[in-house]
C-alpha cells in the first residue's frame, strides 16, 4: 500500500477570498459527516472548519478516497465542483502531515503565529472523536500536530509579541503593571480605535473601565457597549490620578492632556506607573510628558512601529519553524506509515480501522 | 573519592554549576526564545547543594559558620541569596531572575575562588564559642544575600524601566517582569532585608554592649552605616520619596557599598592580631 492513504484537502485564506469562504463554510457539520458516510474507502476522517479554510483529512484505502469526499462535500454546499477545482489544494501522505503541523503552529494563518488556530484544530480533532471518525492514523498525526506546534510556539519566536495596534497597547500595559485585574482605564474619545484597544483590555482582564468624550450621549453609548463607567470630559484632568491607563483618540485638533495636569495627577500618585496610550492624529498628550517619572506615553506610531517589529521578527523565524515541522513530520511518518500499509492491505469495502477502532465518518 | 574533595572543590563544582545556570540563560536569550525557568532552576540547586557541602566541610574545619575571611564571607553572601531564590524565587514566576541569580552566584563564587588571597589567612573559632555572636554574624550575612538580590532585581527594574521608556519592548526585554511586580518585590526584600540586619545587629549589640573593646570603630561605623542607609532607604520608599529609577539605582549603590564595607568587617575582626598559617582543606 503506498503512503497517500493519508490526505488533506480544502480551501484556504491563501486561494480563496473572503467571499468565497463564506460560501464554503460548513454550517453543519453532521449533515456534511452523514454524506460522507457513503464514501467509498473513507476509514477515518476529521474536518476543519474556521472562517479561513475548509479542511478535510482523511484516511482513504486509495487515492480516490480524497476524490469523493471532495464531490460529497461540493455536493452538500452546492458549490460549484470545477469552481472548488481552481482554489482547492491537495497533500497526501508526509506533506499531508506537514500541513497539519502548519497549520497548528499558525504558520498556515492569515495573521502568522496566532494561538487561535490551534484551539480550532483540537476541536476539529475532538469532533473527529465524538464522531468515531478518528483512528489510529488521524489520533497519531493529531497528537503530534499538537505536540510539534506546542515546541514550536514554545522554542521560537513565531508567536512572540502582539501584531495589532490595540494588542500591542495591551501587551504595554501588561509589562508595566502585570495583571491588568486591578488596572482602571479611561477612554478618552469615542472613536472605533479608542473603543477597539478598550475592548482589548476588557478582554486581558481589565475590569474597571470608564469612557469620556465631549459627545456625552455617545460617550454613554460607548461606555454601554463596553461595560464601563463614563467620567465627564471636562474633569479629565482633575480626575486623571484615579486611572493607570489613558487611551487618548478624540479628533481633538490640539492637546487634551497637558503635562502639567499629568504632572499634577502623578504628585497624588507617585508610587504606581501611568501609561499613556495616544492614539489620536494630531496627538491628544502633549509630548514633554514622557520625561516625567514613572510615566510612559506611547503615540499610534511608537504602537505601529512595535507592531511592524514584531510582525518581521515572527517572519524571519518561519524558516526555523518549517524545519523543525518538518523533522517531526518525517518521524511521524516513519510511525504512521505501517499503520497505512496494513489499512491497505484491507479491502475497502471492509471498512474499520486497522488498529481495531471503528471509524465511521 | 567524593569523600576526598576538599571544600574548595566542592565549591568550584557549586561555582560551574551556577555558571551552567548563566551558560543556559545565555543560550536561550541570545536565540531568541524563552529562558528555560526548570533547567536554569535546576542548574542553581545542584550548585546550592555542593555549596551547601562545601561550606559545611569548611564550617566543620573551621569550627563555626565559615565567616573568617573574605573567600568565606562572599562565598556565605552568594549561598544567602541563592537560598532565598530557591525559596521564594519560584513565586517570581520570572525565569530572567534565576539566570540573573546564577549569574551573581557564579560572580560571587568564581570571584572569591580565583583570588588566593583571599582564602590565604584561615581562622578558626572566631566566634569563641559564642552561639549569639555566631548567629549575630550568620544573620548578617544572610541580609547581605537579601540584599543581593534586591540588587539584582533592582538592575532587572531598570533593564525593564529602560525598554519601555525607550520603546524597545520586543526580543530579550519581552521576558522581563512587569514594573509594577519588580517594585513590589523591590520592596519586599527591602523589608526582608532590613528585618533581617536589624535582628543580627541587635544580636551582636548586646554582645558589643559587654565589653566594647571586642569591635573595631571602623567595623562598627561601617556596619551601622549599612544598616542605617537601608533603613533609610526603606523609610523613604515607603514616604513615596524615592520611587521607581531612583530607588533602583540607591538599592544597586547601597549592595555595592555593603560588600565594600566587608572589607571593614573581615580587617577589623581581629584588630592586631597575626593570622593563622592556612591550613590544608579538610
Amino acid at each position: 500500500m503506498s503512503e497517500h492513504c493519508l490526505f488533506v484537502i480544502g480551501a484556504s485564506h491563501h486561494q480563496a477570498p473572503l467571499e468565497v469562504r463564506e460560501r464554503l463554510a460548513v454550517v453543519s457539520e453532521e449533515a456534511l459527516r452523514a454524506d460522507l458516510a457513503s464514501v467509498p474507502g473513507l476509514r477515518e476522517l476529521a474536518i476543519l472548519n474556521t472562517c479561513n479554510r475548509v479542511e478535510f483529512y482523511g484516511v482513504g484505502a486509495d487515492a480516490e478516497a480524497a476524490a469523493f469526499v471532495q464531490a460529497a462535500y461540493c455536493a452538500r454546499q452546492r458549490f460549484s465542483a470545477d469552481e472548488f477545482e481552481r482554489i482547492r489544494f491537495r497533500l497526501a501522505g508526509r506533506e499531508a502531515a506537514l500541513h497539519l503541523f502548519e497549520v497548528a503552529s499558525g504558520l498556515d494563518s492569515q495573521l502568522l503565529g496566532e494561538n487561535e488556530i490551534f484551539g480550532q484544530v483540537k476541536e476539529a480533532y475532538a469532533a473527529a472523536q465524538a464522531f468515531g471518525s478518528a483512528g489510529a492514523v488521524l489520533n497519531r498525526v493529531f497528537q503530534k500536530a499538537f505536540q510539534a506546534a506546542k515546541h514550536v510556539r514554545t522554542h521560537t519566536g513565531i508567536s512572540a509579541g502582539r501584531v495589532s495596534v490595540a494588542n500591542v497597547a495591551v501587551e504595554l500595559a501588561s509589562n508595566i503593571f502585570g495583571s491588568l485585574a486591578d488596572a482602571r482605564v479611561l477612554v478618552l474619545g469615542t472613536g472605533e480605535i479608542g473603543e477597539g484597544t478598550a475592548r482589548a483590555f476588557r478582554s486581558r482582564g481589565a475590569a474597571d473601565l470608564a469612557v469620556a468624550g465631549r459627545r456625552v450621549e455617545r460617550a454613554a453609548e460607548v461606555a454601554s457597549g463596553l461595560g464601563a463607567a463614563t467620567v465627564p470630559f471636562g474633569e479629565r484632568d482633575s480626575r486623571l490620578a484615579e486611572f493607570d491607563i489613558v487611551v487618548c483618540s478624540t479628533a481633538a485638533p490640539g492637546a487634551v492632556l497637558g503635562r502639567s495636569a499629568i504632572a499634577a495627577a502623578m504628585k497624588r500618585r507617585p508610587a504606581r506607573p501611568l501609561l499613556l496610550i495616544d492614539m489620536a492624529v494630531p496627538r491628544d498628550v502633549e509630548a514633554s510628558a514622557a520625561d516625567l517619572q514613572n510615566v510612559f506615553l506611547y503615540n499610534l506610531d511608537d504602537l505601529a512601529g512595535i507592531a511592524e517589529k514584531n510582525r518581521n521578527a515572527r517572519e524571519a523565524e518561519v524558516a526555523r519553524c518549517r524545519e523543525m515541522l518538518a523533522q517531526r513530520a518525517d518521524g511521524l511518518w516513519r510511525q504512521v506509515l505501517p499503520h497505512l500499509s496494513a489499512a491497505g492491505a484491507r479491502p475497502a469495502a471492509a471498512g474499520g480501522d486497522p488498529a481495531g477502532q471503528a471509524a465511521s465518518p | 573519592m567524593l569523600a576526598d574533595l576538599s571544600d574548595r572543590q566542592w565549591l568550584w563544582g557549586a561555582a560551574g554549576f551556577y555558571a551552567v545556570g548563566v551558560l543556559l540563560g545565555s543560550v536561550s536569550l541570545l536565540r531568541g526564545g524563552r529562558t528555560s525557568g526548570a533547567a536554569i532552576y535546576g542548574a542553581i540547586l545542584a550548585g546550592y547543594l555542593l555549596q551547601f557541602i562545601g561550606l559545611g566541610l569548611r564550617g566543620h574545619a573551621t569550627g563555626g559558620c565559615p565567616l573568617g575571611n573574605r573567600f568565606e564571607i562572599f562565598q556565605f553572601t552568594a549561598w544567602s541569596a541563592i537560598t532565598l531564590y530557591l525559596v521564594v524565587g519560584v513565586t517570581f514566576r520570572s525565569s530572567v531572575l534565576g539566570f540573573f541569580t546564577s549569574g551573581l552566584g557564579a560572580a560571587l563564587t568564581v570571584m572569591s575562588l580565583a583570588i588566593p588571597s583571599w582564602d590565604a589567612i584561615r581562622r578558626t573559632h572566631i566566634f569563641g564559642g559564642n552561639p549569639w555572636i555566631e548567629l549575630h554574624a550568620a544573620l548578617a550575612m544572610f541580609s547581605y544575600g537579601v540584599f543581593g538580590l534586591l540588587a539584582l532585581t533592582s538592575g532587572l527594574f531598570l533593564l525593564r524601566h529602560f525598554s519601555l521608556k525607550s520603546k524597545r519592548v520586543g526580543g530579550w526585554f519581552s521576558f522581563l517582569p512587569s514594573i509594577l511586580d519588580l517594585d513590589h518585590i523591590e520592596l519586599r526584600l527591602l523589608g526582608a532585608g532590613v528585618g533581617i540586619l536589624t535582628a543580627a545587629l541587635a544580636f551582636g549589640s548586646v554582645y558589643w554592649s559587654r565589653d566594647t573593646a571586642t569591635v573595631g570603630d571602623f567595623k562598627l561605623a561601617a556596619t551601622v552605616a549599612v544598616w542605617l542607609a537601608y533603613c533609610c532607604a526603606l523609610g523613604l520608599r515607603i514616604a513615596g520619596r524615592l520611587l521607581a529609577r531612583r530607588f533602583a539605582w540607591t538599592c544597586l549603590a547601597l549592595f555595592a557599598a555593603a560588600l565594600l564595607s566587608l572589607q571593614a568587617v573581615d580587617e577589623s575582626r581581629h584588630p592586631g592580631a597575626a593570622p593563622a598559617p592556612a591550613r590544608a582543606s579538610p
